[in-house]
């Protein structure tokens, strides 16, 4: 099957052909959304991190930060740098750079002030619209493309209904020599075991063993529970129980393909077929780590409902609680309820999520989409010094 | 008639409501390919769990064949199952 795609310089294939400003401190993120404001077709990142971060947190974040930048749905890259940030800016942009793809920096105090990198940024990130604006997508081999899968505010139709049928979407994409994403560490507790079995070797269920051992241990260093925040008050409200439980509804979604690795968060994976990330539950920061990791769209299951978008990939949300259709038609995308109801099959409900997606793929603009919603967040370990 | 409750799995003790009921609510479902009844005990709300065995104190609430949870007071087929009656055994900072 092909679909149609934006080929790249080093030959990734994107779906959409974003022109993106990165911000690469805090500091610099109104500078980085006030230059985007003026471009119509240019979208800046809200960071919140980029300085006074060590150690794992600030490779995460240099690393999300890249692999937004060479992700394939984005077209052309303008850098935008305080100065004096822990994130080195040049090296950022060169990297980035490395794509391909145009890329452009602007640095608030070598410019010398904020009016006048607003006006430089300004000029660069119209010149990047002029260079890209005139690519067309092509036919592509829908091997080339890359989904993420993430659920949020989970009920119990989720496990029952919207996350086996998008597994039965997923496996499809395999078997079509695609890319596929399972992120969300603190949702594989209780359910690790079951996963592990379809590991590709001993040592990748050994890191799926560790991710999910780390995150616990994390949480009992802190002298916490996860108790405290998994599952959600909303998650309890709609049935589910423990953590267990939400983990074991929450891995159908990933179908039924061996695992070929463990990805750090925002890695990018080396070859196709299903991979897990290590992100946490939550889902912008979980998201945030799968599109740096390089994914152009994502299917997003849900039970309560959300809004949730991205700044770069189409998010395709998906509930099988027919309420929530009914409540929050805005938001979402496709409704799997007729299974709970015993109307269609997991299977026909999974046929119907590939055939979004590869509509999608084609150009059908998501809900989230076409209101705008680009929520971002980059997942934090430890404290900002 | 509609479909009122799913067993995912044979080995499963806790049956998951497709809609809300109250309580003397005879609840049809099928266990596998056999089909079963259970009188409700208690309102189960849309997406909340009853029992459809007796479970002892400490014993594992079985759902997608797996545990999710242990008992923490003994629980009668037909009673409501959730953090009231049921708890964690993960993530806990005492354990």
């Amino acid at each position: 099957m092909q679909i149609l795609g934006y080929r790249r310089p080093d030959g990734k294939v994107g779906i959409r052909n974003h022109i993106l400003i990165i911000p690469t401190s805090v500091c610099s993120s109104t500078v980085a959304s006030n230059i985007a404001s003026q471009i119509p077709e240019a979208i800046a990142l809200p960071n919140q991190h980029g300085c006074c971060q060590i150690g794992t947190d600030h490779e995460q974040t240099v690393r999300t930060l890249i692999g937004f930048g060479k992700n394939p749905n984005v077209a052309a890259v303008l850098v935008v740098g305080l100065g004096c940030e822990g994130i080195p800016i040049r090296e950022t942009a060169a990297e980035i750079a490395t794509s391909g793809k145009p890329v452009e920096v602007v640095i608030i105090q070598e410019i010398g002030g904020t009016l006048k990198t607003e006006a430089e940024g300004l000029r660069k990130a119209a010149e990047l619209v002029r260079q890209v604006s005139h690519l067309q997508p092509e036919k592509v081999d829908l091997s080339e493309l890359s989904l993420a899968i993430e659920c949020g505010g989970s009920d119990f139709t989720s496990g029952l209904a919207s996350n086996p049928a998008s597994g039965i979407a997923a496996d499809l994409l395999v078997a079509a020599g695609g890319n596929v994403m399972l992120s969300e560490t603190t949702e594989f507790i209780g359910a690790e075991h079951v996963l592990a079995r379809r590991a590709k070797s001993k040592d990748v269920a050994e890191k799926l063993f560790k991710i999910v051992h780390d995150c616990e241990e994390r949480a009992k260093l802190l002298n916490v529970d996860i108790r405290d925040g998994q599952p959600t008050p909303g998650n309890i409200a709609g049935g589910i129980s423990s953590i267990e439980e939400k983990s074991l509804g929450c891995i159908y979604k990933a179908g039924h393909a061996p695992i070929q690795d463990v990805l750090r968060y925002g890695e990018i994976p080396q070859g196709k077929g299903l991979y897990i990330m290590d992100t946490p539950g939550q889902d912008i920061d979980s998201i945030t780590g799968m599109l740096a990791g390089g994914a152009t769209v994502v299917i997003f299951t849900t039970g309560r409902g959300t809004p949730t978008g991205s700044p770069i990939a189409p998010v395709i949300k998906i509930t099988a609680n027919e309420r929530t259709f009914k409540m929050m038609e805005d938001n979402m995308d496709l409704d799997a309820s007729p299974i709970i109801s015993g109307e269609e099959t997991i299977e026909q409900a999974g046929h119907r999520i590939f055939e979004e997606i590869i509509a999608v793929a084609n150009g059908r603009r998501t809900k989230a989409e076409s209101l705008g919603y680009r929520e971002f967040g980059i997942y934090k370990i430890g404290p900002t010094y | 008639m509609k479909k009122q409750a799913i067993v995912i799995n044979p080995k499963d003790n806790v049956a998951t409501v497709v809609d809300d009921f109250p309580p003397s609510t005879i609840i049809h479902f099928f266990v596998g390919q056999s089909e079963r009844t259970v009188q409700l005990l208690q309102d189960i709300p849309l997406g909340h769990k009853f029992a459809i065995q007796e479970i002892k104190v400490g014993e594992e609430i079985l759902k997608y064949a797996e545990s999710i949870g242990l008992a923490t007071t003994l629980i009668q087929p037909g009673q409501h199952v959730h953090v009231h009656n049921m708890d964690t055994q993960r993530g806990r900072r005492d354990k």
